[in-house]
């Protein structure tokens, strides 16, 4: 844990104890965990002379942040109005199906994929598309998302 | 290099045309972000590594977006003296044969999209002739660009730039204009003057309001507050719509030319970009484009030696569709949730922190040094009278050819669909054109001579917003597009005020029971009574546009309502509760592919005979009829 917070000073010291750095500071926090910290969100907004409660409020208001543990690849899979009209919702639901995710989004038990839906990658022309970790995959179809999540299963 | 002088301007110019057209061959890849999606980084890859292997004497670059998406991954090559040739869906093993070719000094004839003869090069002095000899042979049989449908009525305005330049490289900038007209601004004009061209010119905002940018300019010139800020809205949340990905990918020194010429108008020292972070290449484009201005003394302190000093910083958005509004917008800057607040008192007067704030959106900033670099006239003559210039569509959806269109205001939807767009695959028919994104609305066939200008739209129930066209067709049920909607809208809905945060929920409830057959005719009228309380009742934009989506709908297809609610049918075989799959005998010849793919084990059979699919275990997914090549799997 010591090594966490050392990486965590690292962040804060490059921002002013001045709240307009919330959402940014938050974000390099996300970046580099993958989520936030209850201890880091806490750190950040001592640091940052916010209130906790305003640090949670934007940590749940924005979709960028997540309070839970991402897994290793993260899958956004476009729910844009051009890949809805080409059938992104059966795609989204084969993604689910899949990954065994109950609930509308979230991480699979073993830490390995996190699912979930992202309105717009604006990639349109490619429609229906999604992206995986930083790559985007454009025309898919259920098929070829079953390949694909074979694919990131043996990497 | 620094850029102080006139003198530096064109020094760095005439390096950047030397780039631009050298005396030797280059290849230029399109590496926007669906470029990118495309494999075009892989097709990159396999250029340079040829051109590194065989010493080859030429240039291999990247570039942005220049629009033909449906045709990516693209590759132009630029030989002396000759047309510029563009190649169409280039597979690292095409870049490989055309790569051999071009090493040999042939011209390759395989994957061919069109030639183009002129450069036009709208702020260096006009079009420039690429072509110096006369045509032959291939060449001289070749569709030049102006002849392809797709690209016949555009005129590439706001996207000048977009897949000719190296987006990293000033030099290429200025080489073809590029901050000459800030050069311009500040050493010619006086900010009142540059405020009344932007006036004159007509410019509209292309965020979504279509609100007058010299109108606004002004206001907040006399806006009383120090210091003032310029923002650019680059917050593009509107699902459908990617012009601004595309511009700033393509050509990010438009914006902040755009950007200095207006905070020198308004009286501004200070700038922020509010970019999405969904859009990662975006951002670093315009990470590395302001770091290039500011070592070049664009951005910073004493621009030109002219005592004029602005500075941008980049914030990045959360994702948050709200904060595209303006007052949310702002807030968010601040490090606050991106919550809307009753604008009785403008922005332009209080803003960010408090202070006198212009926002704009990306294309509208790209359009700014267009109208002080051409002048006001020039720019009014383009377009309608209430809507001059040119707009940026991203034309998507059923529609065969699919991407960035830039078209001077006032074409018919008609043009954009059949000509441009191609129309919708064979079997199927037109149905409507959905425009102007969750704020907007549908627009049916009867309505398809109507001109795409800000006011024949907002007169049809639908607004311009950013111009995310999605073209739909006789396989798109519209219940279940206004339930898209508010099933976004509410995932959006920030929560602030009652009516936007449960109206919505009720209405997309009334939804449900139509898509699932058990509405009533009473039903309608309490949607459409609803509607309007909510587009009455709701504290901002976002609220105040959700209901178009469904009053659209309601106006414009009642009749696709009544057959879900009358007759428990879905006429699109979309609305899941109203459809059953089945396999036609005739049809199916026993491949096995949709048995392999059915998740529920709910198709059987033997092989090479026709298969039989048990409802009572169908979810309707539709997997099967992806995988059909026959069309056996019948959906009604």
């Amino acid at each position: 844990m010591s090594v966490t917070f050392k990486s965590l000073e690292t962040i804060l010291e490059r921002y002013p104890p001045s709240p307009e750095h919330l959402i940014s500071a938050l974000q390099e926090v996300q970046a580099k965990f993958s989520y936030l910290p209850k201890e880091a969100l806490a750190a950040v907004c001592d640091h940052l002379g916010v209130p906790l409660s305003q640090g949670w409020a934007v940590a749940t208001f924005y979709k960028s942040f997540s309070l839970e543990p991402k897994g290793e690849h993260e899958i956004s899979v476009c729910l844009g109005t051009a890949c809805h009209v080409r059938g992104a919702k059966n795609l989204y639901d084969k993604f689910r199906r899949d990954l065994d995710i109950a609930g509308e989004e979230g991480t699979t038990r073993d830490l390995k994929f996190t699912l979930r839906p992202v309105r717009c990658l604006g990639c349109c022309s490619m429609g229906p598309v999604a992206q995986v970790d930083d790559e985007v995959y454009g025309n898919l179809n259920q098929r070829k998302a079953g390949a694909l999540i074979k694919q990131y299963r043996q990497r | 290099m620094q850029i102080r002088t006139l003198e530096d301007m064109q020094t760095a110019k005439s390096l950047g045309l030397a780039q631009l057209y050298p005396d030797k061959p280059k290849i230029l890849v399109g590496m926007a972000t669906c470029g990118l999606a495309a494999g075009a980084q892989r097709v990159f890859n396999t250029l340079t590594r040829q051109a590194h292997e065989a010493h080859w004497d030429g240039v291999v670059e990247k570039t942005g977006c220049i629009g033909f998406c449906y045709k990516e991954p693209l590759v132009d090559l630029i030989l002396p003296g000759k047309p510029r040739l563009t190649y169409e869906k280039v597979t690292p093993e095409i870049a490989g044969e055309l790569f051999q070719e071009v090493a040999a000094g042939r011209i390759p004839e395989n994957h061919f999209m069109a030639r183009l003869d002129e450069d036009d090069m709208v702020l260096n002095g006009g079009p420039h002739k690429l072509a110096k000899s006369k045509l032959k042979g291939f060449l001289a049989k070749a569709p030049r660009y102006e002849d392809l449908e797709f690209y016949k009525l555009q005129r590439h305005l706001a996207m000048r730039n977009c897949g000719f330049i190296d987006p990293d490289n000033l030099q290429h900038y200025l080489a073809r204009g590029g901050y000459f007209a800030l050069y311009k601004a500040l050493t010619e004009m006086t900010p009142e003057a540059v405020i009344e061209a932007v006036t004159v010119a007509g410019l509209r905002g292309r965020g979504g309001g279509g609100f007058p940018t010299g109108v606004k300019w002004a206001s907040c010139r006399k806006a009383k507050g120090w210091p003032k800020y310029v923002l650019c809205n680059a917050d593009e949340g509107d699902p459908g719509a990617y012009m601004d990905r595309s511009l700033i990918e393509g050509d990010p020194h438009s914006i902040l030319e755009g950007m200095l010429i207006g905070a020198y108008a308004i009286g501004s020292t200070e700038g922020f970009i509010y970019v999405r972070a969904e859009y990662p290449l975006a951002v670093k484009t315009l990470q590395r484009a302001i770091l290039v201005a500011r070592e070049a003394g664009l951005l910073g302190d004493n621009i030109f030696g002219t005592g004029f000093s602005f500075d941008i910083k980049l914030n990045l958005g959360g994702g948050a569709f709200v904060c595209g509004e303006s007052t949310a917008l702002m807030s968010s800057i601040e490090g606050k949730p991106g919550e809307p607040r009753a604008k009785y008192v403008h922005t332009v007067d209080k803003g960010l922190w408090n202070r006198p704030s212009n926002l704009n959106n990306v294309e509208t900033w790209a359009n700014v040094p267009l109208i002080i670099g051409k002048g006001a006239d020039w720019y009014k003559s383009i377009g309608t009278e209430g809507s001059t210039g040119t707009k940026i569509f991203s034309l998507v959806g059923q529609v065969k050819n699919v991407g960035l269109v830039e078209v001077p205001m006032g074409i018919s939807i008609k043009d954009m669909v059949e000509f441009i767009g191609g129309g919708v695959p064979e079997t199927r028919q037109f149905k409507a054109i959905q425009i102007g994104g969750p704020s907007g609305g549908c627009i049916p066939k009867e309505l398809w001579d109507l001109p795409i200008d800000f006011d024949s739209l907002s007169g049809a129930g639908a607004i311009m917003g950013s111009g995310g066209m999605i073209v739909m067709d006789s396989s798109t049920c519209m219940v279940d597009v206004a339930k898209f909607f508010l099933d976004f809208l509410i995932d959006e809905s920030c929560g602030k005020c009652i009516p936007c945060r449960l109206g919505l929920k009720r209405m997309r409830e009334i939804l449900e029971e139509f898509s699932s057959g058990k509405g009533s005719l009473a039903d309608l009228d309490e949607l459409q009574s609803l509607s309007e309380a909510v587009k009455d009742g709701s504290l901002c934009a976002l609220g105040g546009s959700a209901p178009n989506p469904v009053l659209t709908t309601l106006r414009y297809f009642r009749d696709e309502y009544e057959a879900h609610i009358l007759d428990h049918k879905c006429p699109a075989a979309v609305c899941k509760d109203l459809i059953t799959f089945s396999i036609n005998p005739e049809l199916c010849n026993g491949c096995t592919a949709c048995a392999q793919e059915c998740p529920q084990g709910a198709i059987t059979g033997v092989k090479k005979q026709p298969h039989q699919l048990n409802p009572a275990l169908c979810i309707k997914c539709g997997a099967c009829k992806e995988v059909c090549k026959f069309g056996a799997v019948a959906v009604s």
